[in-house]
């Protein structure tokens, strides 16, 4: 983010330039991602570049981290919330390989966080840029096909449509049953994908302190939400938006009010739940927090006092 | 119709200052490159009248149309709409923001294919809902109410609120495309051949409807037609077109019984038998 020196004199044959983009290339998605921020929620198209790995794996995303990578960030990257899955892995590997970046798993440490559909349950801070993998930008594209009459119905602010799925959701199962890519309206403007993420992250990303940018690769946009900006999730009055609740805490960290995965353990049934912010977690736990299935002599003791409970 | 309804339009009032038309056209023309659609077309539309356009195929009769709807920019010519407010004023000068809003609030426009009109992969509720949802409405409960109320209204049962127009049968779709245009109470309704290929059974019950719901609501409608039964039956006053031009125009019975243009009398003894 902040300057970085001698990155736009050529480098050596076989190495990369820092971040792996040339310097017109990132100046380019840099000037698109002022745009975007210039006006919230609106997607802003980038002439996106081919990127070594396949699209779908984060190739927005790997750009606008790309774009706006100094040597002295620090980057974390996230698949589902954790750090150790094949795309957090490979991305973080590209980075520390193209740019020599300090790389965490703390999310209280970095400063830029590329994420596949998930927030940090740790409330991020002003000095902080989260990045986020967009697959489909476009919140009416199932709705109307046409790019041309959806882009004319942001220009308009026609988002009758929207609700029309929503309708829908509660016709056919008595609630609104979008569960992921929950579209919201960004600073009483334009309807916005937030990208598949869970809805349990929507109400985060209101008024939230640090930048969030958005990039689809393939789709060719980019867009942001400015930190401490108006993030509404669309809903009917007599249906309000409402996120996912989770009866258990995390069978791990004991976690309350965080957003669980199922992990199943066996083939008969057995199943545990826990965190899907994987650092959250493994930070809880270091902190002395022990869920009813984690392997510690003290989980007894807790498994026990829960079934108690329940 | 339900509070909701109303309360969407509350300056609504069924038409009642005859002495201004809803709708003035003057010299409209289009133009495909080299090829006349149609011609010099010219006259006025007034509150509560059913205007039919008849002619064959080709004659320019929806050509016309979409550029009453402000759907197809003539090449020359002016078409002035009265507004809720009372003003006249040109729909081409409008900004593209109002004609889009006319047309999903003031207009409907029954497309001659269902498919066009509707959204084929959403419930019939959620068809009828939708201009309520463009226009603001943000309460489930009375959209769907509103929904209920109308799919009565056009003689779909209400238990298939929830079934995609897909599932329905052609003259139930016609009907629910109504049903969909009619829910902001619009004042003036463009109708492109609405009976075409429906059954003739099923044409008499879709004419017998579109007749009452005219009449209770008072619409202006502009009809294109090339059958003559639905000008007779629906319409008060029709216009023949041929070749891109009006050849003929008056009350419809006056047309249909004594056409006064050859044209219009090989038209009307080709096709009216009984």
């Amino acid at each position: 983010m902040s300057a970085h020196p001698d990155t736009a004199t050529s480098p050596d044959e076989g190495h990369y330039n820092f971040a792996y983009l040339d310097e017109q290339t990132k100046r380019m998605i840099r000037r698109a991602i002022l745009k975007g921020i210039a006006v919230p929620g609106y997607q802003v198209p980038f002439a996106s570049r081919e990127m070594p790995m396949p699209y779908g794996w984060g190739t927005g995303g790997v750009q606008v981290t790309a774009a706006i990578l100094g040597a002295d960030d620090t980057l974390k990257v996230i698949d589902q919330g954790s750090d150790d899955t094949t795309n957090a892995v490979s991305i973080r590997g590209f980075f520390e390989k193209t740019a020599g970046v300090e790389t965490t798993t703390r999310t209280s440490e970095a400063s830029i966080i590329q994420t596949r559909h998930r927030i940090p349950e740790a409330l991020l801070t002003e000095d902080q840029v989260l990045v986020y993998q967009v697959p489909i930008p476009e919140p009416l594209r199932f709705l109307e096909p046409r790019e041309t009459e959806t882009r004319k119905m942001h220009a308009l602010a026609e988002y009758g449509l929207m609700h029309v799925k929503l309708y829908e959701d509660i016709a056919r199962n008595g609630h609104i049953a979008t569960t992921y890519a929950y579209p919201v309206e960004v600073n009483d403007r334009y309807v916005m994908d937030p990208s598949p993420t869970p809805k349990f992250d929507n109400p985060k990303m209101h008024e939230m302190a640090a930048l969030q940018l958005f990039g689809a690769g393939r789709e060719k946009r980019i867009y942001a939400i400015p930190p401490h900006t108006k993030v509404k999730s669309l809903d009917f009055d007599d249906h309000p938006f409402e996120v996912q609740k989770f009866e258990k805490p995390c069978g791990l960290c004991g976690a309350e009010n965080v957003y669980l995965d199922e992990v199943i353990l066996d083939d008969k049934g057995g199943r545990m739940f826990v965190c899907s912010d994987s650092d959250h977690c493994e930070d809880r736990r270091s902190h002395g927090h022990l869920g009813e299935m984690a392997a510690d002599p003290a989980a007894s003791h807790l498994a026990s006092t829960g079934e108690e409970r329940a | 119709m339900t509070d909701q309804t109303t309360m969407l339009e509350p300056n609504f009032v069924p038409y009642q200052e005859n002495d201004e038309p809803l709708l003035r056209v003057s010299g409209v023309t289009r133009y495909y490159g080299d090829r006349l659609g149609c011609t010099d077309i010219s006259f006025n539309l007034w509150p509560g009248e059913v205007l039919a356009i008849v002619g064959e195929s080709g004659s320019g009769k929806t050509t016309l149309l979409n550029c009453l709807s402000t759907r197809l920019a003539p090449t020359a010519g002016a078409i002035e709409y009265r507004m809720r407010d009372g003003s006249m004023r040109d729909l081409y000068q409008l900004t593209e923001a109002d004609r889009r809003l006319l047309m999903r609030t003031d207009w409907g426009f029954v497309h001659q294919s269902p498919a066009d009109g509707l959204r084929m992969t959403v419930s019939a509720g959620a068809n009828v809902g939708e201009r309520l949802m463009a226009v603001g409405n943000r309460h489930y409960g009375n959209i769907r109410a509103t929904a209920t109320d109308w799919l009565e209204r056009v003689e779909i049962a209400t238990d298939r609120i929830d079934d995609p127009p897909r599932a329905f049968s052609g003259g139930m779709r016609q009907r629910l495309q109504i049903a969909r245009n009619l829910v902001t109470h619009p004042r003036l309704v463009f109708m492109d051949e609405p009976t075409g290929g429906l059954d003739v059974s099923v044409q008499a019950r879709l004419l017998d409807m579109m007749r009452r719901l005219v009449a209770d609501l008072g619409l202006s409608v502009i009809i294109v037609t090339h059958d003559l039964a639905v000008a007779r039956l629906l319409s008060h006053r029709i216009m023949v077109m041929r070749h891109g031009k009006v050849i003929e125009t008056g009350l419809t019975d006056q047309v249909l019984d004594d056409p006064r243009e050859p044209y219009s009398q090989l038209l009307v003894s080709s096709i009216l038998q009984a």
